[in-house]
């Protein structure tokens, strides 16, 4: 077996592992869902005082699984009045950008070898944004789909509300890159590699380097919100308005594909957040902000990725739980009229800085 | 080789795509044919990808995609789709559509029997970003420039126009 794969050329051999860490990233990302939506129903009614569901399995951990089940086997209903083929390609859109955008997330620095990244592209951050962009046609399709008012009317909100707010978002990210002097994710987790300058018990991730970057991971983190459409943001799927938005003509298991596509959502943006801001898949001490020589080294590095992203995750549910619901108009005040701004003077005030930098 | 067929591929997947927006035998509905223009979009971003310009690739879908189309998509929503299926071709636009069409052509003859194949190639295509932006602000300065006044005109227009009773 060994022999025959140490034959095979290296065409082929990258083909594999490629392909293998595709897979496993796959699975890792549906997992991950699945707990995450346990985690937001347990964390839920720890904050309501309730108990939350803990009868599936040992402290409910199965609960998933009966989630999948059930809804794979429901009836499932198509009203007669929606238009058939977007109707049903709409929920399957909804998962396609969290998975596309797997593939340029360092997930880790090495493992035997290979690096932990399925495409290390020179425009990595412009892909993220690109396939993100594409996320509002499975709403925006399955409102239109839908042919009834309160779909039409969520599809409406959450078209208007991602355009707004991908500007900012777009914007907030350009000083990172400015300081970097490059659109690769790994080199950007490269830059934030040791303990900041000015405190050097922290560590020198874009958090805590400088102001302007510290502004922009606040501009990116609301628009984040937004983006994801999660409260206090999650006006085109508010229950008590819209009775559920985008979603209320759909059942069974292509209700529970947009459900999935949400936190797929969720779990990328905290993936790329970590990656911009919390320097990926390093921590200053010990030597782990260098790429790792030895297996466990590299394992470990995937174990504290992970770890920031499900940081990430637990802020997002305890927002939600915690958090009343904006206005519509406050929601595209606060758009158009804040945080684009201060994107804007952002990316301003970072460029005289750097420019004013180099020439001493 | 695998260039070779991928290039087919997203070639076809262009044309077809682009086809089907204006000429859909299944439906005449507007969404429907946006959504084709979005495919479209899509499959010459890979084309882009293929000649290793990842940047316009990107910046193609960032933008056509991402936000011209959906904002189309808004805009379609909101229209009265029942009667817009119903409309007729007119004959002035029917005309005015295929002298556009085939002066577009006769560009596209003389261009490819002016050149050979494999020749006046000049420089590489790169798909960095950094040089795009240096040439961009060195040999294209004064054109990259025009453009964006371009665009600071439509937006101040367009403010003006929905703005009407600002004094």
């Amino acid at each position: 077996m060994i022999d025959w794969f140490n034959n095979l050329d290296a065409t082929t051999k990258a083909l594999i592992f490629t392909g293998l860490k595709a897979v496993v990233c796959f699975a890792v990302m549906m997992t991950m869902v699945a707990y995450t939506v346990v985690l937001e129903r347990r964390l839920c009614a720890w904050i309501q005082d309730r108990i939350g569901p803990n009868r599936v399995g040992p402290l409910g951990l199965l609960q998933p699984a009966a989630d999948g089940i059930k809804a794979f086997f429901k009836e499932e209903v198509t009203p007669a009045h929606v238009r058939k083929v977007f109707f049903t390609v709409a929920p399957m859109i909804a998962l396609i950008p969290a998975i596309l955008n797997l593939a340029v997330i360092p997930f880790g620095s090495n493992l035997g070898g290979q690096k932990m990244v399925l495409a290390d592209l020179n425009v990595g951050i412009l892909y993220t944004f690109g396939i993100v962009s594409l996320g509002v046609y499975s709403i925006v399709l399955a409102g239109y789909a839908s042919n009834s008012k309160f779909p039409f009317l969520g599809g409406i909100r959450s078209t208007a509300q991602m355009i707004s707010y991908e500007i900012a978002m777009g914007m907030s990210v350009i000083p990172i890159f400015l300081f970097v002097g490059s659109l690769n994710l790994s080199d950007v987790i490269g830059a934030q590699a040791g303990t900041a300058r000015w405190l050097p018990i922290l560590p020198n991730w874009f958090v805590f380097q400088s102001p302007m970057t510290l502004l922009a991971f606040c501009v990116f983190l609301v628009a984040a919100f937004a983006e994801t459409n999660r409260t206090p943001f999650d006006l085109p799927e508010a229950e008590q308005e819209l009775a559920g938005g985008y979603n209320i003509e759909y059942s069974a298991i292509k209700f529970a594909m947009f459900f999935m596509g949400e936190y797929a959502a969720m779990i990328l943006v905290s993936a790329i957040m970590v990656t911009l801001f919390l320097g990926g898949w390093t921590l200053p001490w010990w030597g782990l902000d260098q790429p790792a020589e030895t297996f466990g080294v590299g394992v470990l590095h995937i174990g504290i990725f992970l770890g920031k992203v499900f940081a990430f995750l637990v802020l997002f549910v305890w927002i939600r739980w915690m958090w009343p619901r904006f206005r519509y108009d406050q929601l595209m005040n606060l758009g158009w009229l804040r945080f684009i701004p201060i994107a804007l003077a952002n990316i301003l005030i970072t460029a005289v800085w750097l420019w004013w930098k180099s020439r001493n | 080789m695998a260039t070779d067929i991928l290039f087919y591929v997203f070639a076809i997947a262009t044309l077809l795509f682009g086809a089907l927006v204006v000429a859909n035998p299944f439906s005449r509905n507007p969404v429907t044919s946006a959504m084709f223009l979005v495919l479209t979009i899509v499959s010459m971003a890979g084309l882009f990808v293929l000649l290793h310009a990842f940047f316009l690739a990107a910046v193609q879908v960032v933008v056509y995609a991402g936000a011209v189309m959906v904002l189309f998509l808004f805009v379609i929503m909101l229209l009265d789709l029942k009667e817009e299926e119903r409309r007729k071709i007119k004959k002035t636009g029917f005309i005015t559509g295929l002298v556009a069409v085939a002066a577009i052509v006769g560009v596209f003859i003389r261009s490819l029997l002016a050149t050979r194949p494999g020749q006046d190639l000049t420089g590489t295509a790169v798909g960095d970003t950094a040089s795009l932006g240096r040439l961009l602000f060195t040999n294209y300065l004064l054109p990259f420039e025009i453009v964006s006044i371009l665009l600071l005109v439509a937006m101040v227009g367009v403010i003006l126009l929905s703005k009407k009773d600002l004094k």
